[in-house]
This record gives C-alpha cells, sequence and structure tokens, in this order.
C-alpha cells in the first residue's frame, strides 16, 4: 500500500533564473521523509513540485513505478497540508473535512463513517459543526490534517505546518502528527526549516541549501557524522576551528591553535594526507578543564546557567570564539575573566576538508549517493 | 502538460473582444470625430477653437477651479468627521455613518435641485429673509452653489476613506508618539495624518474624479458658470448649434486632463507607500467636555445639512403643487400625476436595467478578477487595465460614444435597452472590479490548491470554493454599483428615450420642464430605492463598513 517516491534530476527554473538543478531522491514507502533548509533553499518548491502545484521543467517524478510529472494535482491520490492550513471559510468543519470524499464520489453513508473516522482520530468531532472562524491555530491544524487523511491519499505532503503555532502547541501537534502517520503508515513529505522538528519527527531527512540536496540521513547521522560543514552548522551548532593533519604511523595528528595536537584514529584511509584541515566540534564536544592541563587555551568571557546545562562563551589565546555546553554542576559556576584549558572529544568531533565540502572521516552515510544514480 | 485549449484563455480573449467592441471601437468612434472632419480629413480644427475661444478654454479652467476647491472643501470637513467618528464613542455614530453614505448616494443632481428649491431666486428660505428680515443672501448660482452642493454630497466619499485608514492605524503607534512627548494636534498632524496619507490622496481623487465629471449639479446650478461636462453636452445636445466633432475634441481633451489626474496620484501615492498592520486597532475614547458638545454639533450638524435636502424634497413631494407652483396643503397629488407620466414604466426600467447590469456586472468582474490575480499574463493585464478605463472618463463621453459607434449599421442599437444596458456595464463595472480584485488578492491560492488535491477539478474548485470566498468582496463593490446604476444621469441623458426612460431620467425631465411637483415625486421616489438598497445590504451583509 504504501508509495514509494523516486524523483530524477529535478529542474525547476523561474524564467532563467535556475532553483532547483538536477536534483534525485528516493522517499521510501511508508516513512517520514524531512526536506530540512534555511528559507529560499527550495524546499518547498520540491514539494510543490511533488504536488503538482509548481510545473516541473524537467527530470521525471514516480509514484512507485507511475510517472507524475503530466498528471493533473486532482488524480495524484496526495493528501497536503498547508502552512496557513488553507481550510475552506465558507464552510463546517465536517463540511471541509468531507470535501475530498465527495469529489471521490464516496456514497453518502460511506462519506459521513469516514469523516467520523477522522475526526475522531484528530480529536475534533466534538467540532464537527463549527464555522473555520471559531477554531484556534491548533483545531484548524488538526481539521487540516483529517481532511488530507480521510481520503486516504497515496502520499502525505505537509508545508511547514507547524509555523503559525506558539511554541507549546508545536512540540505537542508534531508529537500527535509522528503518531497518526505511524498509525496510518503512509508515505509523508514534511517541509520545515526547524531543526529540532525535523528531528523531532523524520526517520530520514533530505537538507538542502541553494536548491541542492546536502545530506540525506537519519537525525543520528546527520548530527554526529554531517557530510559537509553546511549540514554541520545548519544541524545543531558547531565550532570550527583551523588545524592541520599530520599523518604519522597510519594515525592522523591534528595540530589546533595555541598548538593543542590530538590524534584522531576516524579518518577515512583515502582522506590520510598532510594538510590544512578544518576541525569541527560541537559545544559539548569540548570539555572545560583546569588551565595548565593539554588543551585548547581559553578564556572564560560569559557563562549562562541554563538549569540542566551551563553554556559558556569563550576566546581562544589565539582570538577565535567559542562556545561551550557543560552539564550543570553543583559547585559554583566558572566567572568570566578565568584562564581555563579545553579538551577536544575526538571520537565525536568531526573533521573536513579545508573548503568544508567533504567530511575526512569513517561512518558519513549519505543516501544521497546511492539516489544519485 | 498536454496542450488541450484551455477555458480560461477563451474567456480571457472574449473578453478582450468584448471590450474591444464596447469600449476601444466607440472610442475610436470618438476620435475619428475629434481628429477628421465630416469630409474625412485630418483636422486640428476642433482643437485650435476650442484653446483659441477663451468662451470654451475657460470650460476647462472653471472645471479645474471649482473641482478643487470642492477637493479641499471635502477634506477639510471630511476628515474631522472622520476622526471623531473613530477615535471617539459618539452617540448614534451608525445613524450617522449611514445617513452619510445615503447622501453621497443619492442621484447627482438631487442636491443642486433641492438648494434651489431652498437658496435660489424663488427658494423658501431666500424669500423667507428677503421678505421677513430684509436680508439678501448671495447667488447660489455659479461656483458658490456648486461648490457647496458638490461638496456636501461627496464629502462623505472622504470620510469613509479616512475611517479605514483611521481604523487601520495600530494603538500602540498612539501611544508610542505619546511616549515621545507628541499629543494632541500636533500628533494629529505629524503622525495620524502622515500614515493616513495613502487614503488621503485616494479619497481626493475619488472626489476630483466624480466632482469633474459631475454633470447634473453645474447643469442645474451652474448657470453662467460652464463646466466642461456641461459643455460636452450642450455640443452634442444642445438646444442651439450643436456641433458633433467638438463635442468630440472636448471629450478626448477631458479624458486626457482626467488621465493626468489619475497617474499624478498614482505617482504621488507611490511615494507614500508603506503598510501597517493592526493589531491593537485605536481605542475609542468618550467626548468630553466643551469640545465634546463642539463635537456633537460638528457631526450632527454636517449630516443635517448634506441630508436636508432630501428630506425637503420627499417633503415637497407630498405638497400640493400646481405646475411650478407649490400650494398649501398634502396630498398624493403629485405621485397621481407621476402615474400618468410613465412612472410605472420609470420604476420597471430602473430595476430591470439595475438588476440585468448588475447581473452582467458580478459575473465579469469575477472573472475578470480571477484572470487578472491567479492569471498574470499580458491579455489579462490589458483586460484589467481596459475594464478601468472608464473610470476616468465622464458620463457623457461613453453615452456619445456609444451612441457614434452603434447608432447606424452594422450594429443599430440606439434607442433600445440594450445600448442603456451596455453604457450601464461599462460605466459601473469598475467599483465592482476593483473590489472583487482586492478580494482574491488577499486569498491564499492554497485554498484553491487544497480543493484541487482534495480532487475537485478546476472548474469545480471555482465555482465552490472560489467563487464563495469572494463573495463578501463582491457584494460591496456591487452595492455600489447598483446604486450608482439607479442614479446614472450623465451616459443616460444621451441614450435615453421614451421607451428606455429611468427613473433618474424622469425626475431630470421633469425639473426641466418645470414640473417641479413631479419631480419631487420622481426624485422621493428614487431616494427611497437608494435608501431602502443601502438597508437590505447593511441587514443582508450584517456589516458596518462599505468600502467605496
Amino acid at each position: 500500500m504504501s508509495v514509494n517516491i523516486i524523483i530524477r534530476d529535478a529542474v525547476k527554473k523561474y524564467g532563467d533564473n535556475v532553483v532547483i538543478g538536477g536534483l534525485s531522491l528516493d522517499i521510501h514507502g511508508g516513512e517520514f521523509f524531512t526536506l530540512l533548509g534555511p528559507s529560499g533553499c527550495g524546499k518547498t518548491t520540491l514539494l510543490r513540485m511533488i504536488a503538482g502545484f509548481n510545473s516541473i521543467e524537467g527530470g521525471d517524478f514516480y509514484f512507485n513505478e507511475t510517472r507524475i510529472n503530466d498528471l493533473d494535482p486532482a488524480r495524484r491520490n496526495i493528501g497536503m497540508v498547508f502552512q496557513n492550513y488553507a481550510i475552506f471559510p465558507h464552510m463546517s468543519v465536517r463540511k471541509n473535512v468531507e470535501f475530498g470524499l465527495k469529489n471521490r464520489k464516496f456514497d453518502k453513508s460511506r462519506i459521513h463513517e469516514q469523516a467520523d473516522k477522522f475526526l475522531k482520530l484528530m480529536q475534533i468531532d466534538q467540532l464537527a459543526d463549527r464555522m473555520p472562524d471559531r477554531l484556534s491555530g491548533g483545531q484548524q491544524q488538526r481539521v487540516a490534517l483529517a481532511r488530507a487523511l480521510c481520503i486516504e491519499p497515496d502520499v502525505l505532503l505537509m508545508d511547514e505546518p507547524l509555523s503559525n503555532l506558539d511554541a507549546k502547541l508545536r512540540v505537542e501537534m508534531r508529537t500527535a502528527i509522528k503518531e497518526i502517520q505511524n498509525n496510518v503508515g503512509i508515505t509523508t513529505v514534511y517541509v520545515t526549516h526547524d531543526q529540532e522538528e525535523a528531528m523531532a519527527v523524520s526517520d530520514r531527512i533530505a537538507v538542502m541549501n541553494a536548491g541542492a540536496i546536502q545530506h540525506v540521513g537519519t537525525p543520528k547521522n546527520l548530527y554526529q557524522r554531517p557530510a559537509n560543514m553546511f549540514v554541520a552548522t545548519f544541524i545543531g551548532r558547531s565550532n570550527i576551528f583551523d588545524g592541520t593533519m599530520k599523518v604519522s604511523g597510519g594515525r592522523a595528528e591534528v595540530t589546533m591553535p595555541t598548538g593543542y595536537t590530538v590524534s584522531f584514529d576516524t579518518v577515512a584511509q583515502e582522506n590520510l594526507k598532510d594538510g590544512p584541515i578544518k576541525v569541527c566540534a560541537r559545544p559539548e564536544e569540548l570539555i572545560v578543564q583546569k588551565a595548565g592541563e593539554r588543551g585548547l587555551s581559553a578564556v572564560v568571557d560569559d557563562c549562562v546557567f541554563l538549569g540542566l546545562n551551563t553554556h559558556y562563551f569563550v576566546h581562544l589565546t589565539t582570538g577565535e570564539k567559542a562556545e561551550i555546553i557543560q552539564e550543570s554542576t553543583i559547585d559554583s559556576i566558572i566567572e568570566p575573566g578565568t584562564p581555563v584549558s579545553l579538551r577536544l572529544n575526538t571520537e565525536k568531533a568531526n573533521l573536513f576538508s579545508p573548503d568544508g565540502s567533504r567530511n575526512l572521516l569513517n561512518g558519513v552515510i549519505n543516501d544521497l549517493k546511492v539516489a544519485g544514480r | 502538460m498536454k496542450k488541450k485549449i484551455e477555458v480560461w484563455s477563451v474567456i480571457s480573449w472574449a473578453m478582450l473582444a468584448m471590450f474591444v467592441l464596447f469600449l476601444i471601437y466607440p472610442m475610436i468612434g470618438i476620435l475619428n470625430q475629434a481628429f477628421f472632419n465630416p469630409e474625412g480629413a485630418f483636422t486640428l480644427e476642433q482643437f485650435t477653437k476650442f484653446f483659441s475661444t477663451p468662451y470654451y478654454s475657460s470650460t476647462i479652467l472653471n472645471s479645474f477651479q471649482v473641482t478643487i476647491a470642492v477637493m479641499l472643501v471635502t477634506l477639510l470637513i471630511g476628515i474631522p468627521f472622520a476622526y471623531f467618528y473613530s477615535f471617539y464613542y459618539l452617540k448614534g455614530a451608525k445613524f450617522l455613518f449611514v445617513t452619510a453614505i445615503l447622501c453621497c448616494m443619492s442621484a447627482p443632481f438631487i442636491g443642486a435641485y433641492s438648494w434651489i428649491m431652498l437658496l435660489g431666486r424663488n427658494g423658501v428660505i431666500t424669500v423667507f429673509l428677503k421678505n421677513t428680515l430684509g436680508i439678501k443672501i448671495g447667488s447660489i448660482y455659479g461656483f458658490n452653489g456648486i461648490l457647496m452642493v458638490q461638496a456636501l454630497k461627496f464629502f462623505p466619499l472622504v470620510f469613509v476613506y479616512m475611517n479605514g485608514a483611521f481604523k487601520s492605524i495600530d494603538n500602540t503607534l498612539i501611544e508610542a508618539s505619546a511616549n515621545m512627548g507628541c499629543t494632541g494636534v500636533k500628533r494629529f498632524f505629524t503622525v495620524i495624518m502622515q500614515l493616513s496619507m495613502p487614503t488621503i490622496l485616494a479619497a481626493a481623487l475619488l472626489v476630483f474624479m466624480r466632482a469633474f465629471a459631475d454633470f447634473g449639479t453645474p447643469l442645474l446650478i451652474g448657470e453662467g458658470y460652464r463646466t466642461f461636462p456641461v459643455e460636452i453636452y450642450n455640443q452634442y445636445l444642445g438646444e442651439n448649434g450643436t456641433n458633433h466633432n467638438f463635442a468630440a475634441a472636448i471629450s478626448v481633451i477631458a479624458i486626457v486632463v482626467t488621465a493626468m489626474v489619475f497617474f499624478l496620484q498614482k505617482f504621488l501615492t507611490n511615494r507614500y507607500n508603506f503598510s501597517i498592520s493592526a493589531l491593537h486597532p485605536v481605542q475609542k475614547r468618550k467626548p468630553k467636555g466643551i469640545a465634546g458638545v463642539l463635537m456633537y454639533i460638528y457631526c450632527y450638524g454636517l449630516i443635517a445639512l448634506a441630508f436636508m435636502p432630501q428630506l425637503y424634497i420627499i417633503y415637497l413631494s407630498f405638497r400640493n403643487c400646481d405646475g411650478a407652483v407649490f400650494k398649501p396643503g398634502f396630498s398624493m397629488g403629485n405621485y397621481q400625476k407621476a402615474m400618468k407620466k410613465l412612472l410605472v414604466r420609470s420604476i420597471n426600467n430602473t430595476l430591470i436595467f439595475g438588476v440585468v447590469s448588475l447581473v452582467i456586472i458580478i459575473v465579469l468582474a469575477i472573472l475578470i478578477a480571477y484572470l487578472v490575480v491567479r492569471r498574470p499574463k499580458v491579455i489579462n493585464h490589458s483586460i484589467d487595465t481596459l475594464s478601468m478605463l472608464p473610470y476616468i472618463m465622464p458620463g457623457s463621453i461613453i453615452g456619445i460614444a456609444l451612441v457614434i459607434a452603434f447608432g447606424k449599421k452594422p450594429f443599430a442599437l440606439t434607442g433600445t435597452m440594450t445600448i442603456m444596458i451596455i453604457a450601464l456595464v461599462i460605466r459601473r463595472m469598475p467599483y465592482t472590479i476593483r473590489s472583487a480584485t482586492a478580494t482574491l488578492q488577499n486569498i491564499p491560492i492554497s485554498t484553491e490548491e487544497a480543493s484541487i488535491s482534495l480532487g475537485a477539478g478546476k472548474i469545480k474548485t471555482f465555482f465552490t470554493v472560489t467563487t464563495p470566498m469572494m463573495a463578501n468582496g463582491i457584494m460591496s463593490g456591487a452595492i455600489l454599483s447598483w446604486v450608482a446604476i439607479v442614479t446614472e444621469l450623465s451616459s443616460a441623458i444621451i441614450l435615453y428615450n421614451n421607451k428606455t426612460i429611468t427613473l433618474t431620467m424622469s425626475t431630470y425631465a421633469a425639473i426641466s420642464r418645470g414640473n417641479d411637483g413631479l419631480a419631487c415625486a420622481f426624485a422621493a421616489i428614487l431616494t427611497a430605492l437608494t435608501t431602502v438598497s443601502l438597508i437590505i445590504y447593511l441587514a443582508v451583509t450584517k456589516s458596518e463598513d462599505i468600502k467605496l
């Protein structure tokens, strides 16, 4: 029942302006797949190409074996949830939900039954006779989802569905969406610019930038072994340092600012070469020690106590700024002005090529290459 | 994508063809008459004649003078009125609003006629003052009369526009300026007026266009003060020495002038282009003290002054009357006389023309709005621009153009109901198109996409989703179109005949023949008709606002 979406060499142009140039992607049946990227990266454009609301200037789109490029949007059997919900303002909640069923010529009794089922599933059955202007944002969101799902579509598309909700409701709704997707088992493509939201709901995520996919993988993979520096800085936070790699005895010795040298045993065989590199350390991958111990020597500029964690803002003695997150301890916080030493967790930290385009370590899983050809 | 001919392209072309036939072709007729003499040779003779003869060229100056004066006065009296209305709790605010709307929606010349009855040479007030107090008031004919009548008629336009603008001012802006030490009159001029500038310009343009093209008022009360639209009419249908070519030339000049004003306003508006979103609408205050009293006096006084002519006409319609002389006592005599003078036919025609034109207007407006907003192509933008042309053309010009185009074969339509309806549709469609387009622009396309992705075809989506969502916006434009159709004078006066006579025309005919009692009866019925329409509209849509 669940449908694969296969995209090959998709091209989107507005006039002469190429927005997406030759993008390929495999979305597996039944998975919750997210397109994540900064605004303007082309993620919504791609979603609307799948939905049929944007023309396709090149490439092929398949649902399983069926090519859908020329299929009328009304006949693609897609459920879509829009950013502004697009609830019909002149119809009651029930009429909204039944709209798609009526177009499918279901018989009357089944329409009612089916609508009831999804109104219940979304917990809005008691609102069935309300008009949309008397619904809260969260309720409208539920109506939009019920309306999209009750036609039992092959594919569910969601375009930043939570961006209009307040923070608390957003967390609540994303759990609800994930749960329902699990129950229904429908192939889902979800667009968002919020990386935390993406991590929370997705089976796999495609990180996009400037019309191209950077990395496709599980949330864990994206975070721990990002394919390039863009992904490393877009997903979570990262401190980037210049470094040089020297190979000795099959291991990589990496020299970082302030003369701190560490050895990495996770570098991929083909990347073992002497030369400049970038060292990428997430805030929790730097460990604060007493000044004088082996590490990056630095001075604390500021610290922010956030309960579970404490954030430190430091600058290295060579001038670079860095951010560190530590689990809060019971003893006193380190005062600004205190010199410290920072140890790097070499098991977790990443190394990139000098231009940031490649991760040099083993263990990077990027499904983009599989999809490529 | 499949290459089948899309329904919408067909509609686009059909629409364009229609505009070419009913608007471009007649306009070419006007140009033709203006630039070619009856023998068919090109000539600028008519234009030279116009500009070299002060008798004629002074009309353009007159029109400008009085129109600009009207514009300034309406702003001067309309803005304070709107300010009091939207910043203070006034008792009977709704009454003020509805009455103001009624004032500006009355038939164009009824105000002028009524003021003549009150303040004219034999007006009741004039006679009363002269006989009992020995005071002579100045003549209300000419510039002063036109100014007074038009200012009182058009200030509600400024009021309605400014009310909308004031409502969209965020209260925090007011508070912020108070916080920075700017309050009272200073705040009114440095903050509130500046924020409303685009609206002030829009209102000023609207008043200018209406006043400039107004034909009935100067015709009745202008006398020696000759304005443009009246001159066109005289040259075309006047009692002595008509010259069609000359009328056409003046028409061309009039269109050029109004177009220039239109573009000037566009240019000025662009300089004040900013958007404000009112999350916290202005908190109304209670008027207090002496200022509060003055506020009430101003608002109610102004409305009373503006509405008095209509009430007076209704009063007169029940008075006994013999020809032009009103006699003591009341009766239905005027109405009985009206029955003999085609009252039934006038009412029937008015309603038939109104309903048929309105239906056509609504259908066309929906289609044009959809084409322009959802299918932005060159052809559709041209249709949009074409449809707005009549907005800047005085009605009598459209009347003349239609006579030129359809007065002879192959399209002999003059004297038929068809040509009246064509004129009304062309003239009054812009209001509905504007409001329909604006409404559609505010409807996110995703709602229609949702419908399509739920399996409804494009046509079905248009009828079940797009059109119902536009309904409110269309209604607010349609009521304006409707009232304007019912009270249409300037194009009708050129196109009507005995068979296609309307209430407005009957009123005018009675006035010009000196049958004052009869005229009052017709005018009263007309006023009742517009009042009832407006009240029905307000009741049905439950809206407090009318967008003009």
